[in-house]
């Protein structure tokens, strides 16, 4: 199985709303959308940031930017000016690795904006 | 085809003081928008007017027109900026003082867009059950009324468009969507009627990529972010926008940054929700149907955006009183820097707990470590150099908010050692403002429109 990790194949833009956090991840290439598409499913997103994400993650498809939105519910201890954390507003995806094999893995993380 | 120039010179209040000004001499434009409000920018208006009743405004916005009202009046370049924060007519005043003593009077028309601050009218709505339920919770508004600061509807390009109809030439807005910043003047200019969805939908995703300044043109850029040229320079973007609803991001030529469509794409997707129902006041955008083509050096095409009809209520920017926090930090070098740091937080937390102060939340993390990353980062190297302990704390009760922050500094003393960083001072106790958004039916605001002469 080829491992590549996912901060080859797509670059990323995040954002807050209230207590959700958005994580916008964009293939390099047009011909890698359809590996985000199978691989970075939001069951695999909402594994990932356990101890970050408290509630659920929504993914949208966005083929025309080959893009993938999520949505990170109950991420921002309560949102805007209410943080204590200094992590606040926004979270990027930053490294880690897509797999084509099934082994869980670690392969998107978390950095403040 | 008649093209119009829409620069943008400021993503929010607080952003470069000398955007703006570089937006309207380095090159040509018809139009300059500024955004200048966040729900805690309206809080804060809204303590500045109870104070002053002159007050409540952005007065960043009336320094920068007097530094460049005579470009814009000699090159006719509109202004369009929601810089009227809770007293749009203060602000607008403000504007015409600024005309005539620089020798303008009568030579410019200021457009004023208010209606949209409700706070004198949450009680009439509450009695007569428009509850103005939390979007995310539920809760009606009636839980927390007793707290609210400030209370504004989004209004849209189409009531910047009317201020610009009505012979504006320096429209100021109370709280008005960032995207309606750009879109009114579209509205106006090619007279694009209300129902023309598919239009509508692509001058607000114009005025969305613009919208947070120099965020589109290579500032806060992942790709190749090394790579972007003269950042000290950026420019910030301009529509170069179409009747036809097709548009061009670009910036002035001789500024740093970058505009390619992978930087575009990351503008895009920055605080996107459902690509489909992108909702403002105008028009419901739909960000699936976007086509994007580089179109030559710092040049990027939009087309083929697609919109559907606006829905029948505005939303609502609430900002209610929260309680507060306060946030303190201590650095602690090599050796051992992450263990010193760990264990002056157990300390810290100790002394607070006998002390028997109350807080809904303490929050410690450790810059260098864990701060950006959470529990996701994993164990720091050893040998690391420095690692700094940051200490938040948030409660009902400013009391113990602010004793907390006298508890922070005597650890360098009392506490482990090879500390620094206590320089800067105490913290301070803040107030939180905490944002309530809500939905309330057009039928029950009405924008007033005027314009006034300087």
């Amino acid at each position: 199985m080829a491992r590549v990790k996912l901060l080859k194949l797509a670059h990323a833009r995040s954002g807050d709303k209230g207590d959700t956090a958005n994580v916008g991840l964009i293939a390099y290439k047009p011909e890698y959308y359809s590996l985000l598409v199978e691989q970075v499913t939001a069951e695999r997103v909402k594994e990932h940031f356990k101890g970050i994400c408290f509630g659920d993650v929504e993914r949208f498809e966005v083929p025309n930017l080959h893009a993938l939105n999520f949505l990170l519910h109950e991420s921002l201890d309560g949102g805007g000016d209410a943080f204590t954390k200094d992590r606040c507003a926004r979270q990027d995806l930053q490294r880690g690795a897509v797999e084509n094999g099934d082994r869980s893995r670690r392969f998107v993380s978390a950095r403040a904006g | 085809m008649k093209t119009i120039r829409i620069a943008n010179g400021q993503g929010f209040w607080g952003d470069s003081l000398q955007a703006p000004i570089e937006q309207v001499r380095r090159g040509p434009i018809d139009y300059l928008t500024l955004d200048y409000l966040a729900e805690i920018t309206m809080s804060i208006m809204q303590k500045q007017r109870s104070r002053d009743p002159r007050s409540g405004y952005a007065r960043d916005f009336v320094a920068m027109i007097e530094e460049v009202l005579p470009d814009l009046v000699e090159r006719n370049i509109k202004v369009v900026a929601n810089a009227g924060g809770v007293n749009p007519q203060a602000c607008s005043d403000a504007v015409v003082e600024v005309a005539r003593r620089k020798g303008f009077g009568g030579k410019v028309r200021i457009g004023i867009v208010a209606g949209d601050d409700i706070m004198d009218r949450l009680d009439d709505f509450i009695s007569r059950g428009v509850e103005l339920k939390n979007l995310e919770t539920g809760e009606p508004l009636a839980s927390v009324r007793s707290r609210v600061q400030s209370a504004n509807v989004y209004f849209g390009g189409r009531h910047i468009s009317e201020a610009l109809d009505k012979g504006g030439q320096i429209v100021v807005a109370g709280r008005v969507t960032d995207t309606g910043l750009s879109l009114g003047p579209m509205i106006h200019e090619f007279k694009w009627p209300a129902d023309d969805w598919n239009r509508l939908a692509a001058g607000t995703i114009a005025g969305h990529t613009v919208e947070c300044g120099a965020q589109c043109t290579g500032g806060n850029c992942l790709i190749d972010w090394e790579s972007i040229p003269d950042m000290a320079d950026i420019g910030y973007p301009i529509i170069e926008a179409n009747p036809d609803g097709t548009f061009v991001i670009t910036k002035h030529d001789g500024t740093g940054g970058r505009i390619t469509v992978p930087s575009i794409k990351e503008q895009l997707l920055y605080e996107m929700g459902d690509p489909r129902e992108y909702i403002t006041p105008d028009c419901i955008a739909d960000f699936t149907t976007i086509q994007l083509e580089q179109d030559g050096t710092n040049r990027v095409r939009f087309s083929g955006i697609k919109g559907r009809p606006a829905t029948e209520f505005y939303k609502v920017s609430i900002s209610y009183s929260a309680g507060w926090k306060a946030v303190g930090s201590l650095v602690y070098a090599w050796p051992d820097a992450y263990k010193k740091a760990q264990k002056a937080d157990r300390v810290l937390r100790e002394r607070l707990d006998r002390l028997g102060l109350k807080f809904e939340k303490t929050y410690s993390e450790f810059v260098g470590v864990d701060a950006c990353h959470g529990v996701l980062a994993g164990p720091p190297s050893p040998e690391i150099a420095e690692v700094a302990l940051r200490v938040a704390v948030r409660s009902e009760d400013k009391r113990s908010v602010e004793r907390f922050t006298r508890e922070v500094a005597p650890l360098a003393l009392n506490g482990p050692p090879t500390v620094t960083g206590f320089g800067a001072g105490r913290p301070k106790a803040e107030e939180i403002i905490a944002y309530w958004p809500a939905l309330i039916p057009k039928s029950e605001v009405q924008a007033q429109i005027s314009v006034i002469e300087a």
